[in-house]
């Protein structure tokens, strides 16, 4: 939905997560993403520890807000797509 | 562990922001569809024979409606006729992609397609206005030009309604913008879902109640094809504070998004509240508050060098272009090298 722009027009990425002894949550995965694949303009994506407001985010092609929104603990193979509605229609 | 589907029991693929429901892919397809349903058949907001121009830009929202509208009408048997209207303002990289994607819809939809342009229009795009004015107040420019360019598109496809994807966003931010600003007119007509039936083509919002993210999530489910990228100019536009505000609103209470259209529903005007009066532009004939329409204003400004014509108070605008008509008055006015006159009548 045009969130692609941010990180150098890619849309897919296929991400490997390191193990650690705390869970991968969609909240962790955001401080991981702001640090390792958006290449401009953070202010667009991330605001404070959440993603910006008018961007969604789907796990598994489900709600986020219905798994737990940032607490939701990342599975092994879990597809999570961002779509931005911040532009015209 | 999957949470339930409200109506079905099955997977749940959505919490919906309108109600705090969580659906399945299906149940939601099913109320999305139903629902925009009941606000065309209880605003009546179509007639049997109508032929509708529906406002297409290849964005979310009028692909949703093109889509929507479509299924809707051979589902209920609205008797309408569909044209989709595409309108080029002449923004390099923005609009030349997007209407590649309502070129698409055409034959996706199947649905016939008529493009108008401001260069045609007006002899003058987004981008020569840009160049002259500056990134400022460009959207007052746009958007004042695209409600005659819609117009001017249906007439000519003898279309009798225009259709447009406005959501309920968009009016909650109307809403706010306007009481931000204090623009007491405006504020009393942005929440009707049908408006200018007294003057050019009457338009409707039939996605006036639905929520921008429903329709984001109804297109992405049923992979429907939209262009998605912010107008280059819109960066500064006034409208992005009251969207900021709006979406942080939303994320705390979801349901401020139809509590604020319901709010400017219900707001009444005391009587002595002076109000424009609707008439017709002397130019063109088009619907105004003034002698001269809007979209004529900004045109003179930009053909004769005046670009803050228009923009701002409109005593100080009159003043200008009373100066401005007495200087070329006393002297034989020189066409100057940018003038692109263009007479647009109605």
């Amino acid at each position: 939905g045009g969130a692609e722009l941010l990180f150098d027009k890619v849309k897919e990425h296929e991400v490997k997560l390191s193990h650690d002894n705390n869970p991968w949550t969609i909240r962790k995965l955001l401080v991981w993403i702001k640090e390792n694949l958006l290449k401009e303009r953070p202010e667009l994506f991330v605001q404070e520890d959440t993603v910006r407001p008018g961007i969604l985010i789907l796990v598994n092609d489900a709600d986020w807000e219905l798994v737990g929104e940032l607490e939701y603990e990342i599975q092994n193979k879990d597809r999570i797509v961002f779509i931005s509605t911040l532009h015209g229609g | 562990m999957p949470v339930a589907c409200r109506m079905c029991g099955g997977p749940a693929v959505l919490k919906r922001p309108k109600t705090g429901d969580a659906v399945c892919k299906d149940c939601f397809f099913y109320a999305f569809e139903n629902e925009v349903n009941y606000t065309i058949t209880n605003g009546n907001l179509f007639k049997r024979g109508d032929r509708v121009a529906v406002g297409a830009s290849g964005g979310k929202d009028s692909t949703v409606l093109a889509y929507i509208l479509k299924l809707l009408n051979e589902r209920h048997d609205y008797g309408i006729e569909l044209i989709l209207l595409s309108v080029d303002e002449g923004i390099t990289g923005y609009r030349d992609d997007s209407l590649e994607t309502v070129k698409r819809n055409q034959h996706q939809y199947d649905l016939p397609l008529k493009i108008v342009s401001y260069e045609d229009l007006y002899g003058w795009t987004m981008d020569a206005i840009v160049k002259q004015i500056g990134l400022k107040n460009n959207c007052t420019f746009c958007g004042v030009f695209r409600r005659q360019a819609l117009d001017r598109g249906a007439m000519l496809l003898k279309a009798n309604k225009i259709a447009t994807g406005h959501n309920a966003d968009d009016i909650a931010e109307t809403v706010l913008m306007n009481v931000l600003r204090g623009d007491i007119a405006r504020l009393r007509r942005c929440t009707a879902i049908t408006t200018g039936a007294e003057g050019g083509l009457p338009r409707c919002k039939p996605l006036k109640y639905t929520y921008e993210k429903e329709i984001v999530m109804y297109a992405y489910f049923k992979k429907l094809d939209y262009f998605s990228t912010e107008c280059i100019y819109s960066p500064n536009a006034y409208r992005g504070h009251a969207r900021t505000y709006l979406k942080d609103l939303e994320r705390i209470r979801p349901s401020s998004i139809i509590d604020l259209i319901h709010s400017g529903e219900s707001l009444s005007i005391k009587k002595d509240v002076k109000m424009p009066v609707q008439g017709t532009c002397t130019r063109c004939g088009y619907i105004s508050s003034n002698a001269i329409c809007k979209a004529c204003t900004l045109l003179e400004g930009l053909n004769k060098g005046l670009p803050k014509l228009a923009i701002g108070k409109s005593n100080k605008s009159r003043r200008l272009l009373d100066a401005a008509s007495q200087s070329s008055d006393s002297t034989n006015e020189k066409t100057s090298p940018k003038e692109k006159k263009k007479d647009v009548t109605f």
